[in-house]
């Protein structure tokens, strides 16, 4: 029987009994894990052995999550033929610790969220693999690279697949601790070790609030696993057991432990207020950053969004939105606008790519909250491999350039780096939502689709429509300064190795491709998430209200395209020149620049109040604490004093004069002893008077 | 009480008395022959003649020549400067005269629990040989070795030793 | 006051004065002397019980006395001459004198 083949406790199975692929998709994310491992235990570096262990470990993820996704698609249909929804999550679940009649149980979850994400991230993170043996060829560190790579691989998988929050937990932990190894990979630039410690200490903060919300929904509902039966947390009997349970502030547990999960989430994928470390992350070496702060690791704040979806949805009422969902929509839609206007004022081609992942990210979670799980996975997916292929696309530019990073120092590569060029400029129209062709379009439009129509309010939707435009004029610009124009730099520019290459190409065919599968002609995607079918209706392009929605965002690109190319075009900048918006509006220039200011303000609010923080503890533990260290050890000192005085006088002298009236007592009694026989008669003769004086009254009648 | 008792316990009682207070010796030791006779004689009163006559002999015979050799043998005859008496006389008079306190309470309390006037014993000197010689074998024996070696004793006690006394 | 009560109460002031005698004279022959008293008037006590006693025929309280007078007899014997040996030693016989084994 299955129970066999576990040490754990097996604490549940979803029913029927999941097969042989859903029983080992603990494979997955371990297989990367262990490979990690065996490439820290390698004494020497070995380049050719770690580089292939990573690589093969991750494409036997790959392998698997194919099988995973085959499954799934084949599971589905079946349910859809014969209409039952008990293979909707599959689940294989294990008791770990278990204290009383409760347990904590860690278990893995196979349903269409988690094999999209399972087949997106392990592939996109193959071919940055496949990629990274290229680019850091002339690294000396390059088996570390890889052990560590392999690491995040195996923690990202297990995100995925996890089915206990707790899990979940853990595995999210180990993406942040990767996340800071890589970020301060090159650990001897105090600027890269700084960083990797913001992007650490920033997320901390937002795990502490999903580890509240974590606690707190274990206490409420006494579970940890999303789906167990029907027991599970998110399932409906928890759900409306949340419901029920008033918190603070007019909102619902269920509101409440949503927004702390969110919190979560919003650290961990770099939504305003704790979007700082993202841009600083880009220390660390392209790849990284193209699969742990584009494609992956920040997707993870999204995806676990939809993953408690139930949970931010529970109450809503049809037609409307809850609490949770509402923060959501306005944060992702902030921080969308926001990003994407400091994006604007940077020169470095990877900052630019960073704040722009921070403002896609904010589309994501403005999708998930406004149009539900569905439109925001589809454009987490599509992000995922265009973002993932800009990185890299830049990552070739560097290296092309000679690790130059500044875009004003680049130019004209369109004909040095053709294959580059190509890719990257796929990339940049999917990015923008170029229409029709790009999924970036399909995507983005689906989000705006549900802003639209959303019930609270307008506002978001023209916020959005906004940061499209913004996002289009950016990526025009960095595209104009780096591939138009004449070459600002200094030794000429080459174009990178097939390694490096291919994986671009494979990612652009998926940029445009991927487009297929979300249009509303045929959208697939979007019944595969929510379990129903899809059928393919090619009128769907001719309804009015989608198609002046299609027309309205294709107007704002070309917008944003052409007031882009007509400022920068072929132009070409010298470095020192002030860029053309500068002129146009220097202050405004100025504060997007500097990042409208908010590391500055952390820096004088909680920043300095740690500083006084610490130099307030310092005093504590220097004067206080150990003054009274001192100053019970001087009262030890003084009772040792005591002690000593007491022994010397009380106990000593006390002894010393017992000892001499002893000797006293012993000298008067011994005057007894006279020497003479008379006295000895006289005593002789008062004993035996005393004994017959005894004897005489003891026998009176 | 007879007449005859209370003249010899005065006179016993007047010999021992200045046995202990005369000053010279000698004297001391003629009166204790005294008290011996006066004793003696007590003894005949109470109808134990041969004890009597055994004191005689003995006491009077042998004890009391004894003393005097001793006393004449020790100077004791001169009288020291200081005093017959020890400088605490008072403590043993006292202590005397306790004892005597003790005993004679003890003797006039049971008073009343002694026997009063009994029949004289009639004791022949064959009942008292065959007594030593049957029931009192074992003391006569002891005794017997007991003076022998008293006498050996005394002599080697009393031995002139030659090389320590120069 | 029964004759045996008479004899008791002689025995024992003569028992006293041998005693007063033996505590107080300095010359060790008069302590031997009181010794000798006292040693008397514990015979006259035995002949005193014998003859007012239950059983005066089984001649115990004589035959005591004589044993009595017998080891007196050598006890006199061997002190007097233990007298004379400290007198050859020390020169002079007095009791206050003889302090040797004092503290």
């Amino acid at each position: 029987m299955q129970e066999q083949l576990y040490q754990f406790n097996l604490a549940s199975m979803s029913f029927p009994p999941p097969t042989l692929i859903v029983r080992e998709l603990w494979l997955i994310p371990a297989a990367p894990i262990v490979t990690s491992g065996a490439i820290a235990l390698l004494k020497q570096p070995r380049r050719k052995l770690s580089a292939g262990l990573a690589i093969g470990s991750l494409s036997f993820s790959l392998f698997l999550s194919l099988l995973a996704f085959a499954r799934v698609v084949a599971t589905r249909a079946l349910m859809l033929h014969f209409s039952f929804h008990s293979l909707e999550h599959e689940t294989v679940n294990l008791a770990w610790i278990q204290v009383g009649n409760s347990s904590v149980d860690l278990g893995w979850v196979l349903d269409p969220l988690s094999a999209v994400m399972l087949v997106m991230v392990s592939f996109v993170g193959l071919l940055i693999f496949i990629y990274s043996t290229g680019y850091m060829k002339d690294d000396e560190n390059y088996t570390r690279f890889f052990c560590f790579l392999s690491l995040f691989a195996g923690a990202m998988l297990g995100v995925v697949i996890a089915n206990s929050l707790l899990l979940l937990f853990m595995c999210w932990e180990l993406v942040g601790l990767t996340s800071y190894l890589l970020i301060g990979f090159w650990y001897q630039k105090p600027s890269a070790a700084a960083a990797a410690k913001k992007a650490f200490l920033t997320t901390r903060v937002g795990d502490s609030f999903f580890l509240l919300g974590i606690v707190w929904l274990f206490s409420q509902t006494g579970t940890l696993l999303f789906y167990n039966n029907g027991a599970g947390s998110i399932e409906s009997g928890a759900l409306a057991g949340l419901l029920a349970q008033p918190a603070a502030l007019g909102l619902t547990a269920a509101g409440a432990i949503g927004l702390l999960i969110f919190a979560g989430a919003a650290g961990k994928s770099g939504q305003f207020p704790l979007h700082v470390w993202l841009p600083d992350a880009m220390e660390g070496p392209t790849p990284v950053s193209a699969l742990i702060h584009a494609a992956t690791m920040v997707a993870a704040g999204v995806y676990l969004i939809a993953r408690v979806y139930p949970l931010m949805q529970a109450g809503m009422q049809p037609g409307g939105t809850t609490t949770a969902l509402t923060v959501v929509t306005w944060v992702g839609a902030f921080t969308a606008v926001f990003a994407a206007l400091i994006a604007v004022a940077q020169n470095d081609i990877k900052r630019i790519l960073a704040y722009s992942t921070v403002s896609q990210l904010g589309y994501m979670m403005a999708g998930l909250g406004m149009g539900g799980v569905a439109v925001g996975m589809f454009h987490l997916i599509t992000h995922g491999f265009f973002k993932a292929l800009l990185f890299l696309g830049a990552g070739s530019v560097i290296h092309g350039c000679h690790e130059e990073q500044d875009i004003r120092k680049m130019g004209g590569l369109k004909s040095d780096m053709p294959l580059t060029f190509l890719a990257y400029g796929i990339g940049m129209l999917a990015l923008c939502g170029f229409p029709l062709l790009f999924s970036g379009f399909w995507s983005k439009d689906g989000i705006l689709e549900a802003a639209l129509h959303w019930s609270v309010a307008k506002t978001p939707f023209y916020m959005l429509v906004f940061g499209a435009l913004l996002t289009a004029f950016y990526m025009t610009r960095q595209v104009a300064y780096v591939f138009f124009g004449h070459w600002r730099g200094g030794r000429p520019a080459h174009e990178s190795s097939p390694v490096m290459t291919v994986p671009l190409m494979i990612l652009a065919f998926f940029a445009i491709a991927l487009g297929a599968i979300g249009t509303p002609a045929w959208p697939w995607f979007r019944a595969f998430l929510d379990g129903r079918r899809a059928g393919l209706n090619l009128y769907s392009f001719i309804e009015p209200s989608f198609l002046t929605l299609m027309c309205v965002s294709a107007l704002v690109v070309f917008l944003g395209l052409g007031l882009a190319w007509r400022l920068y075009g072929d132009k070409s900048p010298r470095p020192e020149e002030q860029d053309a918006l500068e002129r146009a509006i220097p202050p405004v220039w100025a504060a997007l620049r500097d990042k409208l200011y908010v590391d500055e303000f952390y820096g004088a609010t909680v920043i300095a109040f740690y500083g006084w923080w610490a130099r307030v503890s310092d005093w504590l533990d220097r004067r206080v604490w150990s003054g009274a260290v001192a100053g019970l050890a001087g009262l030890i000192g003084l009772w040792a004093q005591l002690n000593r005085f007491l022994d010397d006088n009380v106990v000593n002298r006390g002894f010393d004069k017992t000892c001499e009236e002893i000797n006293v007592g012993g000298g008067l009694l011994s005057q007894l002893q006279t020497g003479r026989v008379q006295t000895y008669m006289r005593l002789l003769a008062l004993g035996v008077l005393a004994l017959v004086a005894i004897l005489i009254w003891s026998s009176r009648a | 009480m007879s007449f005859v008792f209370y003249i010899l316990a005065t006179l016993t009682i007047s010999g021992g008395l200045a046995a202990v207070l005369l000053k010279n010796t000698v004297h001391c030791a003629l009166a204790l022959t005294v008290a011996f006779a006066g004793l003696a004689l007590l003894f005949l009163e109470l109808d134990a003649q041969f004890a009597g006559f055994a004191q005689i002999l003995i006491y009077i015979g042998a004890v009391a020549i004894l003393v005097v050799f001793a006393i004449l043998l020790t100077k004791g005859s001169e009288t020291p400067k200081d005093g017959v008496f020890s400088h605490t006389w008072l403590a043993g008079l006292a202590i005397a005269a306790a004892v005597f306190a003790v005993l004679g309470w003890a003797v006039v309390r049971s008073a009343p629990m002694l026997p009063g006037a009994a029949p004289a014993p009639a004791v022949t000197v064959q009942q008292i040989g065959d007594a030593l010689m049957g029931r009192y074998v074992l003391p006569l024996e002891i005794v017997g070795v007991l003076l022998t070696a008293a006498m050996i004793g005394a002599v080697i006690v009393a031995l002139h030793e030659k090389e320590a006394q120069k | 006051m029964t004759p045996l009560a008479g004899y008791l109460l002689v025995a024992a002031f003569l028992f006293a004065i041998g005693l007063a005698g033996a505590l107080t004279r300095r010359n060790a022959i008069l302590v031997l002397i009181g010794i000798e008293l006292m040693l008397n008037a514990a015979n006259l006590n035995l002949i005193a019980f014998w003859r007012y006693g239950p059983h005066p025929e089984a001649l115990t309280g004589m035959m005591f006395a004589i044993f009595s007078i017998a080891v007196a007899a050598a006890e006199a014997a061997v002190g007097l001459g233990l007298v004379i040996q400290i007198h050859r030693h020390a020169h002079t016989t007095d009791l206050d004198q003889m302090n040797r084994m004092k503290g």
